[in-house]
């Protein structure tokens, strides 16, 4: 594993994470659908956890890998009350189009 | 360490209760379990110690942090009685998620480890979404709860991140290691940028500008029981982290860092104020009176030296004002839907004593003597020309001058204006709060040295 690990170099690893990353970050900013920024938020976080990963192998460490494991169960847990959430405006609202949320202004 | 678990068996027993029938015993017997878990933590004061691998260090700075916050929580505890008396079905799920809540700050001032900080990050935000969007069919609590969720977890995404990079450059997770480690020359590049990305998403948890704008929108769309545990515990706690953090992974403070908190601080200050002027709703106004509190707590942050003292100081009076303003808020805009200054107007005569605790709060965030609010700002300001920057020491005061201008402007409404409706009588529980409150901020106003002893 190290071996491949050194042929393809931590570099590019965080390289495709961090593209990744911002594939995330755009899709929070500019979309509109709200189960798309949710989408793209679970996006932003998997790519965390693949360079989490990728670091635990460079270090020859296991805890980068335990530490997905408390990032998954954190991003379920999260994403759990944010669909209820979203679910609550739908009933209100009619829709999960964010643009439509806002009514508070000042 | 005993105090975490204690808190987090609370909860439970919170949740349990509800199966036993015991809603009407459960707010006492809430805030008196938390009263014992505050003894139980100052018995912590003169032991430090460290738990589980370092998990979790328990020293002066952690128990004096987690004793402000349980005393924060004893008081929203002890509003939610009669502020969910409409709910009495989900009282205890309440109570229980602010206990959980305050689980998850205690993890944040005393981990050692950045796991521990993560979780505790998580379990504070997750508990909050579901805070300010628990009012369901209001479509303003949908918006603010909506708005809430996404802003939080992007910041989370970046917390994660900054993480991940302190890992890869250091490969410890281990606060004391990372600390040795960042001493020396030769880290990697990603080191910087993760602290860089951790430091922005706690500046989002703060609501610091330039990373405020959900801030106004947040507040005002949440119940005001939300608008008051986040104004007050999140932000301190947030705060607190911040501090932590920053003492472990950037012990001393590079120029160009210092010019970064300046700009950040004097823009946060300057911002809040500004906007609050124009504010003719009573939360969205604290929300940017907060944001210009949240600019003068980093600036406690240009003297990392005596920073934990400032901010302990600085973080009591401002959250122990902004309890006792908001239990009387609370109770004013109870009925009401919307929470606009007029709600305030005659409260000086129709009900004197609340009137008196609402001036005396916001004098105290705005910073008059006697008050602890004068004694914070005043250390705030001595700390950091000591530490050699005056500018932001001029722009800060010239902030609390204009600072004056819309709080005055809530106090004017309520002892020159004529009531418009009669008030109901005033349950035992606000005012109890709101007295104590404001009591214990004249207390360590008059005695500073109560608190600023503890950490020195």
């Amino acid at each position: 594993m190290n071996n491949i690990l050194n042929q393809i170099g931590i570099e590019n690893y965080i390289f495709l994470s961090v593209l990744l990353f911002c594939i995330g970050v755009f899709g929070v900013l500019y979309r509109r659908n709200a189960i798309i920024v949710f989408m793209s938020i679970e996006i932003m976080l998997n790519a965390v956890n693949l360079l989490f990963v990728a670091f635990s192998t460079y270090h020859q460490d296991a805890e980068g890998q335990v530490f997905v494991f408390f990032s998954m169960a954190v991003a379920a847990a999260e994403v759990a009350v944010g669909l209820a959430i979203l679910v609550s405006v739908f009933r209100n609202i009619g829709s999960i189009d964010i643009a439509n949320l806002k009514n508070l202004k000042g | 360490m005993n105090t975490l678990i204690a808190i987090s068996g609370l909860g439970v027993f919170c949740l349990i209760a509800e199966i036993f029938n015991l809603r009407k015993l459960l707010v006492p017997v809430a805030a008196l379990g938390l009263l014992a878990i505050l003894g139980l933590t100052i018995s912590e004061f003169e032991t430090p110690a460290s738990f589980y691998n370092n998990m979790i260090v328990v020293n002066k700075f952690s128990v004096a942090f987690s004793s402000l916050f349980i005393i924060l929580t004893i008081f929203l505890v002890a509003l939610s009685g009669d502020f969910y008396k409409d709910h009495p079905t989900k009282i205890s799920d309440f109570i229980s998620i602010k206990i959980f809540l305050l689980a998850g700050s205690v993890a944040m001032v005393s981990f050692g480890n950045l796991s521990m900080f993560f979780l505790g990050i998580e379990v504070l935000s997750i508990s909050l979404y579901i805070l300010a969007a628990s009012r369901r069919l209001d479509i303003k609590s949908n918006e603010a709860g909506m708005k809430y969720f996404l802003m939080g977890s992007f910041a989370s995404g970046i917390i994660l991140f900054g993480i991940c990079l302190v890992y890869g450059a250091t490969g410890y997770f281990d606060m004391a290691e990372i600390h040795d480690l960042s001493q020396g020359l030769g880290m990697p590049v990603w080191f910087p940028i993760g602290v860089a990305l951790i430091v922005i998403g706690m500046l989002f948890k703060i609501a610091a500008a330039p990373f405020h704008f959900w801030a106004p929108d947040v507040y005002e769309g949440s119940p005001s029981m939300t608008t008051a545990t986040m104004s007050t515990l999140a932000k301190v706690v947030a705060m607190a982290t911040l501090y932590k953090l920053l003492n472990d992974l950037m012990p001393t403070l590079s120029p160009k860092v210092e010019i970064l908190i300046v700009i950040i601080s004097i823009l946060s200050m300057t911002v809040g104020n500004i906007m609050a002027l124009r504010q003719k709703n009573v939360k969205r106004m604290l929300a940017f009176s907060g944001i210009s509190h949240a600019g003068f707590m980093v600036m406690a942050l240009l003297s990392l030296s005596t920073a934990a003292t400032t901010l302990l100081y600085y973080t009591a009076a401002y959250a122990l004002a902004g309890i006792a303003s908001f239990a009387v808020i609370i109770f004013i805009t109870k009925d009401k839907d919307n929470e606009d200054i007029s709600n305030f107007n005659g409260l000086g005569k129709t009900n004197p004593l609340l009137a008196a605790i609402l001036t005396a709060s916001l004098l105290s965030m705005a910073g008059i003597p006697i008050f602890s609010g004068f004694f914070a700002k005043f250390m705030l300001f001595a700390n950091t020309i000591k530490a050699g920057h005056l500018i932001v020491v001029i722009a800060a005061v010239i902030n609390s001058i204009i600072s004056v201008g819309y709080y005055f402007k809530l106090i004017l409404a309520m002892y020159t204006k004529e009531a418009t409706s009669e008030k109901p009588a005033v349950p035992f529980v606000y005012t109890a709060v709101a007295v104590l409150a404001i009591l214990l901020n004249i207390v360590i106003g008059i005695w500073p040295s109560l608190v600023t002893n503890l950490l020195s």
